[in-house]
């Protein structure tokens, strides 16, 4: 039985008491103002500093060396520098953006702020989501700029080809699943520092490290790691798709190894599959994570 | 339209081995102020926590105007105002962008949305910082912003938990001024405070806390009359030394007098029955005495001798 008040019940005064929005108007409007937070903070300057000089080094790379090969035609130039360059510009926003997206609402105290507020859980997560994957559109965006920068000025206005188009989707759905997963790892910690740095680790070396040992090792395709779908960004302007699997052989026919590459559809399914998952399974942790 | 309420059933927090919350039930209903007390680690943060659903019970439930926090957050917290454990603003925020993205969450109208976030900053008097951004500020401006953001949608029940905390004296006095405006406008306004005399000043009832367990729950009026019926002390100050002799025989001999204590050469403390009648005569009798008497008050509250002897015995 709760201790009652011992005086009187009196009834409130009416105050100004609006129907809340939808939680998914509550997202998207939280989400523009975390992507404001996120234009005027000093990771988004970083962000664009080394998309800059990601696209410094390839102009002046091709422009000082000039190689045939590459300029041979804007199918292996934008296949070579685009989807080469696009998923390291991907991870390094998955990290800046959205390594401690969640942990530093505890850690900067700025969650206390938000969830005060009458708003679900889902919706600061979505919110916090949305505003990291257009911060990182933003700097996606820009490397490709530079890169039909430089596309122009060796073949025209003319020669962008609609590769390119289907690529740049592609590389859209990678950050979507990479975003994902980066808020999963943001979501298991209350620590920026240790988020990132797990998320950072993890992007820019760890995933590439699991990915060689499973198939040298373990010989096994390795479509459980998401990095492993990242070539698919670059098909669009192959005029032949790798082999699926590719056995290497010496000159004597003895098996050295085996190496794979992802289909067009087991790729694009491995993005989406990470996408789902991490979306889910960050989520579950958000909701659960208490404020103490 | 019903009374605004706050409720904890069989509220129950551990975190480990160490329980903070211990059965707690509370039901807070009306509008008044209610101050919640305890010493540090007694729970109040927890169970204020445990309110906004910043955390979960491990046992039992809160309820806000009727509906379970944990069930819907986000309809328990519609009404409510809340300030807890001095939150941080997104740094590259301005105050009227961090009070603008609240009301956009509350949904407040354009109009609403005008008049209301000038009127909240106003109040915590941060108008002038109103387009600077808020990283830049000191705790207690940050402070100022939060309970301007508590208050932006004019709310039914406010929850805060040490509002005071990082503010200034003159910071500290407008809080009480902000608080005793929304009592007038009938509000339900739940406290926690270390702070004895700002919850004197301000809450009509108070809650004490200690151990994760509620040791009381009255009016400040049933607190203080339970207080006066032990019997009052008073504070006197001299202007020069009283000698021991002036102690025992004159001082010692006044009417109602019943103990004297020697706080220092120049400071005693007289204990004498209850009431405020018992005090004037007493003061009249010391003036009398030409002993150079500069200062004269209560020793201690009537919450405050409540306070420590519910938390020693609860100890």
């Amino acid at each position: 039985m709760a201790t009652a008040s011992p005086t009187p019940a009196a009834p409130a005064a009416d105050g100004i008491a609006p129907r809340l929005p939808s939680s998914v108007i509550q997202s998207l409007r939280l989400a523009r103002y975390q992507f404001r937070d996120y234009l005027y903070s000093r990771r988004f300057v970083l962000m664009l500093s080394i998309v800059a000089a990601l696209g410094a080094i390839f102009t002046a790379l091709v422009g000082y060396f000039r190689p045939a090969g590459l300029l041979a035609a804007p199918d292996v130039f934008y296949g070579s520098l685009w989807a080469g360059g696009v998923p390291i510009v991907i991870v390094f926003a998955g990290v800046i953006f959205g390594g401690d997206a969640i942990a530093g609402e505890f850690q900067n105290r700025t969650g206390y702020f938000l969830m005060g507020l009458p708003v679900r859980r889902a919706a600061v997560y979505a919110g916090k989501y949305l505003a990291a994957l257009a911060a990182s559109l933003i700097a996606v965006l820009v490397f490709a700029l530079i890169l039909v920068g430089n596309g122009v000025f060796y073949f025209g206005a003319d020669a962008l080809p609609l590769a390119f188009v289907a690529s740049l989707l592609i590389a859209c759905v990678y950050l979507l699943a990479l975003l994902g997963a980066t808020f999963l790892f943001s979501s298991m910690f209350k620590t920026s520092t240790y988020a990132v740095l797990v998320v950072a680790v993890l992007f820019i070396f760890g995933f590439g490290i699991l990915q060689s040992v499973v198939t040298d090792l373990a010989k096994i395709e390795p479509w459980f790691i998401i990095s492993y779908a990242s070539p698919v960004i670059g098909y669009p302007f192959a005029s032949t798709l790798p082999a699926h699997v590719v056995t290497h052989t010496s000159a004597t026919g003895a098996v050295l190894g085996t190496s794979y590459n992802p289909t067009y559809l087991e790729g694009i399914g491995i993005m989406f599959g990470y996408f789902l998952l991490t979306a889910i399974g960050g989520l579950v942790l958000f909701e659960r994570e208490e404020f103490a | 339209m019903n009374a605004p309420s706050l409720e904890a059933r069989d509220l129950t927090k551990s975190f480990g081995k160490f329980t903070a919350v211990d059965g707690l039930n509370l039901r807070i209903e009306g509008t008044k102020c209610v101050g919640f007390l305890g010493p540090n680690g007694a729970g109040k943060t927890t169970t204020l926590k445990l309110l906004t659903d910043l955390i979960f019970p491990t046992r039992g439930e809160c309820l806000v105007n009727g509906i379970p926090v944990r069930d819907d957050r986000k309809a328990a917290l519609a009404r409510c105002g809340v300030l807890i454990e001095s939150p941080e603003v997104y740094p590259s925020l301005t105050p009227y962008q961090a009070l603008e993205m609240v009301a956009d969450l509350r949904n407040l109208s354009g109009p609403e949305r005008r008049r209301r976030i000038p009127e909240a900053l106003e109040e915590v008097k941060m108008s002038e910082w109103s387009d600077k951004k808020v990283g830049k500020f000191s705790k207690g401006m940050k402070q100022r912003i939060n309970i301007a953001a508590a208050l932006v949608h004019d709310p039914e029940i406010l929850i805060l938990d040490e509002p005071a905390t990082g503010l200034d004296p003159r910071g500290m006095a407008e809080v009480r001024d902000i608080v005793r405006t929304l009592k007038q406008r009938d509000r339900l306004i739940l406290m926690s405070s270390h702070i004895l005399p700002e919850v004197t000043d301000v809450c009509d009832e108070v809650a004490l806390i200690n151990k994760g367990r509620l040791l009381f729950y009255e009016s400040l009026d049933a607190v203080t009359s339970r207080f006066n019926a032990a019997g009052a002390s008073v504070d006197a100050t001299f202007a020069r030394p009283v000698s021991d002799a002036d102690v025992d025989r004159r001082i010692g001999g006044l009417t109602g007098v019943s103990r004297v204590e020697r706080l220092d050469a120049r400071r005693l403390r007289l204990h004498l029955p209850p009431g405020l009648e018992q005090e004037a005569s007493l003061l009249k009798s010391l003036v009398g005495l030409d002993l150079g008497l500069v200062g004269f008050q209560e020793s201690k509250s009537a919450l405050e001798e409540v306070y420590l002897s519910q938390i020693e015995r609860g100890d």
